[in-house]
């Protein structure tokens, strides 16, 4: 029987469970109304380290020997790590998990990398050719600025539709056996690009990709909005999330309360000056690992789909006057 | 969701009326206080340091470096981007913008060395602002130069 569901889904034959997960944070999402969730905050945005880089590198590297560990696994016992991030050429996971040996497939799907990690996690555990994998995504504010924006020490003004990159990294380690919460279906993002041009409102640029990976999974599965206690997209923001919501009724899907984002779960904006919201990969990765996963193991939340979103541009494209093209995965997550 | 031009024109209308724009009035108001207080800074310097025995332009070299000094005390210390963050243009049109924009690169860059790392990256911001203030200090010149012959 095929796995294949419509045009982007796939329904796991053996449905691959998330043995365990790990999130570690820096200073200001632990100062958030999240703090709780994560396994560690951090405060130096250099842990110790001479770079930024290097305490992403860090960030990668402590937040996956973490998710290996509470799995009570070795690391021998993973067949494979998928990861990535924003840096250029995924150096931040590369530099994070180069000693630990083990084969590497680096990823990058912009901000929807932990959707992209889980859903290829998931197909090489269900389709047999792994027993455990560990997959992460992770991001980090100082060095996402230098290497996007403007250096940290100018002056400028952000606007209200920006949003801010979390410091974070979140991994899982995915198996075939265990107790966790299983991954039922993963639906495949089409790269979507509605001509929004303003770097400073991603959520307005990706919104259009989440609607259309939303929509296609409903189709696919013949699932409706409520099947879900939460869909939670990855950093689309309060913006982004409106123009979601509007973009859904369009498409026939009317979503309430139980549509969020964890951009916006991460930090509290009246608070924190985050604007429109979190962004970043480490964003859906942190909020998923450190929080969604923690209230679907204590039972306060059956079903979930996560739906990590992710902007592909890079300053090269951008500075050559192109738009803005999105991506993203929806994973539906389910405890019995 | 059709990605054709027509549908990419009504999306971008609907993102408009979705996403709010900054408060004009408040920032140019902050903007205009700052940016004057800073003036007024320079303006009590100039007044200050005309009392001692220096002439006039090394007087107005005085307050430059001194409005420069200060600006990078400042951002190297990661208090004048909480300043620039408040006031917008009200930091960045004076001098103090100049400076602060060539500081934080200097500062942020300082890991990949001190060429290609500080040195080159430093301009990254401050270059172009060089690069046109010399062709428009051209083009005027050259327009006052033609004007005086005509005249």
């Amino acid at each position: 029987m095929s796995k294949k569901m419509g045009n982007q889904t796939i329904r796991f034959a053996n449905p691959p469970i998330i043995v365990s997960a790990a999130a570690i944070v820096g200073k200001k999402e632990g100062e958030g109304p999240l703090a709780d969730f994560f396994d560690k905050v951090v405060d130096d945005p250099n842990w110790g380290e001479d770079s930024w880089e290097k305490a992403e590198s860090k960030f990668v590297r402590e937040t996956m020997a973490l998710a290996i560990n509470k799995a009570s696994i070795k690391t021998k016992d993973i067949d494979y790590v998928f990861s990535g991030d924003l840096l250029n050429q995924c150096c931040g996971s590369t530099f994070g998990i180069k000693d630990f040996k083990i084969p590497f497939f680096g990823l990058f799907g912009a901000c929807s990398t932990m959707g992209e990690s889980m859903s290829l996690g998931a197909m090489a555990v269900d389709g047999g050719f792994a027993t455990n994998v560990l997959c992460g995504a992770g991001s980090h504010f100082c060095s996402a600025e230098k290497q996007f924006r403007f250096p940290l020490g100018m002056g400028t003004q952000r606007p209200p539709s920006a949003t801010w990159t979390v410091t974070g990294n979140g991994a899982v380690v995915i198996g075939n056996q265990g107790t966790g919460a299983k991954i039922t279906h993963i639906t495949t993002g089409k790269i979507m690009d509605m001509g929004i041009k303003d770097a400073g409102n991603m959520g307005a640029a990706m919104a259009p990709a989440a609607c259309q990976v939303i929509a296609a999974h409903f189709q696919d599965t013949g699932r409706h909005p409520d099947y879900y206690d939460v869909i939670a997209t990855g950093d689309l923001g309060y913006i982004g999330r409106t123009i979601l919501r509007k973009l859904l009724k369009d498409e026939g899907y009317i979503l309430n309360e139980n549509l969020t984002d964890c951009g916006i779960e991460i930090f509290d904006r009246d608070k924190q000056d985050t604007h429109s919201g979190g962004s970043g990969c480490g964003c859906a990765a942190a909020t998923f690992c450190g929080y969604y996963n923690t209230l679907i193991n204590y039972g306060k939340i059956k079903k979930l789909l996560l739906v990590p979103t992710g902007a592909l541009m890079s300053t090269t494209s951008s500075q050559q006057g192109e738009s803005i093209p999105a991506i993203a995965h929806a994973v539906a997550i389910e405890m019995e | 969701m059709e990605e054709n031009n027509k549908s990419k024109q009504e999306y971008s209308k609907m993102v408009d009326m979705v996403s709010p724009n900054s408060s004009l009035v408040m920032n140019c108001i902050k903007a205009f206080v700052v940016g004057g207080l800073i003036c007024v800074a320079g303006e009590a310097m100039n007044k200050s340091f005309s009392n001692y025995n220096f002439t006039k332009d090394e007087v107005s070299l005085l307050v430059n470096v001194v409005l420069i000094g200060a600006t990078a005390l400042l951002t190297g210390l990661g208090l004048f981007s909480k300043l620039g963050k408040f006031s917008g243009a009200g930091t960045f049109v004076p001098i103090t913008g100049f400076a602060n924009s060539m500081v934080s690169p200097a500062i942020e860059f300082k890991k990949e060395g001190w060429v290609f790392g500080m040195a080159a990256k430093m301009f990254t911001v401050a270059g172009p602002v060089i690069v046109y203030g010399l062709v428009t200090s051209m083009v005027v010149g050259f327009i006052y130069f033609v004007a005086e012959k005509v005249m």
